[in-house]
């Protein structure tokens, strides 16, 4: 168990860096490793449109197609021949993202608790996307669609399912007609259709999902693979001929390769691989893993209904519901299952902001792991126990780069579960209860463990999202974001002694905000 | 706000070395879909081989002979059921033996599929061999009621590189056959 956990952290750490070199060539907004969801659904897309296309131009018939791809290959390579190429890299992008992106979701940790719902809804993804595609390979009907037609027919009959043999269909040039072309068709059209149903089963539990890539990255990746289109065309093999063996093949081993897995060891064999890893992938959830926080706790009397939670909880654990004794008023609601604990409710609700007189702060809604109540008192004691100037609040996160090792004479640190749990007006009340700045941090956009904590955080600073800072009442030179992923320790570290100096330049009063002290004596 | 730190989300600005840095990993990406959408190439037979295919989806004989009912055996039954013939739904076991140039290749016992044993027998089977001049010998027994073959093919064959020779069995084309 600990070697995998090991096996896993490595990984993870491994993408983590990498992904923070792409950030700096393409922004986090156009850092493929960062959307792969997206790029998937991009060149999924891109398959269906151009294939479409070349399903209204093609001509159908076991014997027309070929001609008529040949055709649209050679003579109108400028249009037919581009799209047919598209089509295909398109669909070989998709596979390569895909497993990119299953890679980087396990490395990550994200199949178990409450996210098994998307890693077990993309198992069949996977599946439907190897049927999508190697069917794609038969319509063609040259040799590559003859060789793996005949090797995926052998593979099923494997399974007892069908009384004559699926390869009795192929023994004889005779034993085709159309009425198996048609067939060919109406597979490769309706399992992607079915497979855009998984997909949309699969993003049921992520609210706003990312399923479209930036500009930067959509016209990028297409650009790409116009590019490939043109120097190296996509061609077919020879044309498919059931008296002789199709012998040295150009494969596509994104979706092929399991013919020559199964050449290497046999149907049975391929089956006991294939389903291996599908049962694999299916009981990883059920792995010990360390238990949940408890989740998010609405309290109805401070609930407003106003609807920010909602808005911003990244899992869809939050429902909006007819106020029991309010008419025409709502209330939150948090469906257990859904919950992450992430805390980015209880940075977006307004009842956490610490402004209140209230002795025991409650807000709308709470974790119960580290209520807003409880941060209040925290940075009230950390704040009055600094000793030296400037005097600087740091909010980390648990996910990010460790904070804890920054605390010093003159500096607070508090560690959040997330950054998306800081309520804005912790930062005014820090700076105005006696810090000289504030440093807030976390993982870079993207890295974030609750998907949304890093941008919900910064927009919410920048005033780009309820609840904002209040600008007028902060002076932006006391206020600091650095974004640090775990292996960004010492980048944190050097951010905060610019800060620091930063400050001293100051001066003690020029730009502060009013000083204000809560009435009632430090809580805790 | 806005100045140093480690990484800032819309901080992103395009300048000649990112865009120089994004066209080299684009390009890499391409190759690398591109390389394997066609390559490595798979021999899937050696040049100089041909292949036998050996597919029969046959009914076995009844495990027992058909049997006149007697009259008092079809007053029994429901007047709609009254066959005059009594047959066992149970089929036989369908035995294969395949000789390439007097050698065995290939011997196999196909139980009938079905709960009730009454579905056909399926063989399906690859040979691949040397290209050239070949005696081909197939023997088939259908029927347990029978002793050794009750059907047999045999014949001389010139077979081409990666030539196909498919060996099925229909009972209108005489019962075992050789297509090629
Ligand atoms: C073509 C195939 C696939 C596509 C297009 C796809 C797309 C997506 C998208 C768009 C998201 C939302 C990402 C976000 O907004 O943060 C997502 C999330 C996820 N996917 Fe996939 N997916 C595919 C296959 C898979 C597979 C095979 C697995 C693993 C078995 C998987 C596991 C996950 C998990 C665990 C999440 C949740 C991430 C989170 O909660 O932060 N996906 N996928
Ligand atoms: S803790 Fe996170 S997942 Fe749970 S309700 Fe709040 S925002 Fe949603
Ligand atoms: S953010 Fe707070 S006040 Fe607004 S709906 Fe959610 S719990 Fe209620």
């Amino acid at each position: 168990m600990s070697t995998f956990i090991a096996f896993r952290e490595g990984g993870q750490s491994v993408l983590k860096r990498i992904e923070a070199f792409f950030d700096a060539l393409f922004g986090s907004a156009g850092n493929p490793w960062r959307h792969l969801g997206a790029l998937g659904f991009y060149f999924a897309w891109l398959a269906m449109v151009t294939g479409i296309y070349l399903f209204i131009v093609l001509d159908t018939g076991i014997e027309d197609v070929y001609t008529s791809i040949e055709y649209y290959t050679h003579q109108q390579w400028w249009l037919g021949g581009i799209m047919r190429s598209i089509h295909r890299y398109s669909a070989d992008a998709l596979v390569a993202v895909m497993l990119l992106h299953l890679a980087r979701e396990f490395f990550y940790g994200r199949y178990h608790g409450f996210r098994w719902f998307s890693w077990i809804t993309g198992v069949p993804v996977i599946w439907l996307v190897y049927a999508s595609g190697i069917g794609g390979y038969w319509l063609v009907w040259d040799k590559l669609g003859q060789f793996s037609a005949i090797a995926s027919a052998e593979w099923f009959d494997w399974l007892p399912i069908f009384s004559d043999p699926a390869t009795r269909n192929f023994l004889t040039p005779e034993s085709l007609n159309d009425r198996f072309f048609s067939l060919l068709v109406f597979l490769h059209i309706g399992i992607p259709l079915l497979l855009m149903l998984a997909l949309w089963a699969h993003l049921l539990r992520v609210s706003r999902p990312d399923v479209f890539p930036s500009r930067a990255l959509g016209w990028g990746s297409l650009a790409m693979l116009l590019a490939l289109a043109l120097v190296k065309p996509t061609v077919s093999h020879g044309r498919a001929d059931l008296a002789v063996v199709p012998t040295a093949l150009d494969l596509d081993w994104y979706y092929l390769f399991i013919h020559p897995l199964m050449n290497l060891t046999s149907p049975a064999g391929l089956w006991v691989i294939a389903g291996g890893f599908t049962l694999l992938l299916l009981v990883l959830p059920l792995l010990p893993h360390r238990k949940q926080e408890p989740i998010a706790v609405v309290n109805p009397p401070n609930c407003n209904g106003c609807r920010r939670c909602f808005e911003d909880c990244p899992f869809t654990a939050v429902v909006m519901e007819p106020h029991p004794d309010k008419p025409g008023h709502e209330l939150a609601r948090v469906i257990p299952d859904l919950c992450a604990s992430c805390g980015i409710c209880a940075g977006a609700c307004p009842s956490s902001t610490p402004f209140r007189s209230v002795e025991e702060l409650v807000t709308g809604i709470d974790m119960p792991r580290q209520p807003v109540s409880a941060l209040r008192g925290e940075m009230e004691r950390k704040i009055a126990a600094l000793a030296a100037a400037p005097k600087i609040v740091v909010f980390g996160c648990e996910c990010a780069a460790d904070a804890r090792g920054l605390e010093r004479a003159d500096t607070a640190v508090m560690n959040l579960m997330c950054s998306g749990l800081l309520p804005p007006s912790f930062v005014e009340y820090a700076l105005r209860g006696g810090a000289d700045g504030v440093l807030v941090t976390g993982c870079r956009e993207g890295s974030c463990a609750y998907r949304f904590g890093t941008q919900w955080t910064e927009q919410r600073l920048r005033g780009a999202r309820e609840p904002h800072l209040r600008a007028a009442n902060v002076p932006p030179e006391r206020l600091r974001l650095a974004w640090a992923d775990p292996h960004e320790g010492g980048g944190l570290e050097v951010a905060l002694t610019e800060f620091r100096k930063h400050l001293q330049t100051l001066g003690a009063d020029e730009k502060r905000p009013r000083a204000y002290t809560r009435r009632i004596a430090h809580y805790g | 706000m806005d100045n140093a730190a480690v990484s800032h989300a819309h901080a992103f600005k395009f300048t000649p070395a990112s865009i120089v840095g994004q066209a080299l990993f684009y390009g890499l990406f391409a190759i690398i879909v591109g390389y394997f959408s066609t390559g490595p190439r798979y021999q899937h037979l050696a040049p100089d081989l041909a292949l036998i295919k050996l597919s029969f989806s046959h009914h076995g004989q009844p495990v027992t002979e058909c049997r006149k009912r007697t009259a008092e055996e079809l007053a029994k039954l429901a007047p709609n059921m009254r066959a005059p013939m009594a047959c066992p739904r149970e089929r036989s076991p369908v035995t294969v033996q395949v000789e390439l140039d007097g050698k065995p290749l290939h011997r196999s016992v196909t139980a009938p599929s079905g709960l009730s044993k009454d579905g056909t027998s399926t063989t399906y089977q690859r040979f691949e061999v040397p290209a050239g001049e070949h005696t081909l010998a197939v023997k088939m027994n259908d029927s347990i009621r029978v002793e050794g073959f009750n059907y047999v093919k045999e014949e001389k064959l010139t077979l081409k590189p990666a030539q196909i020779v498919v060996i099925d069995f229909a009972a209108d084309k005489g019962g075992i056959f050789f297509a090629q």
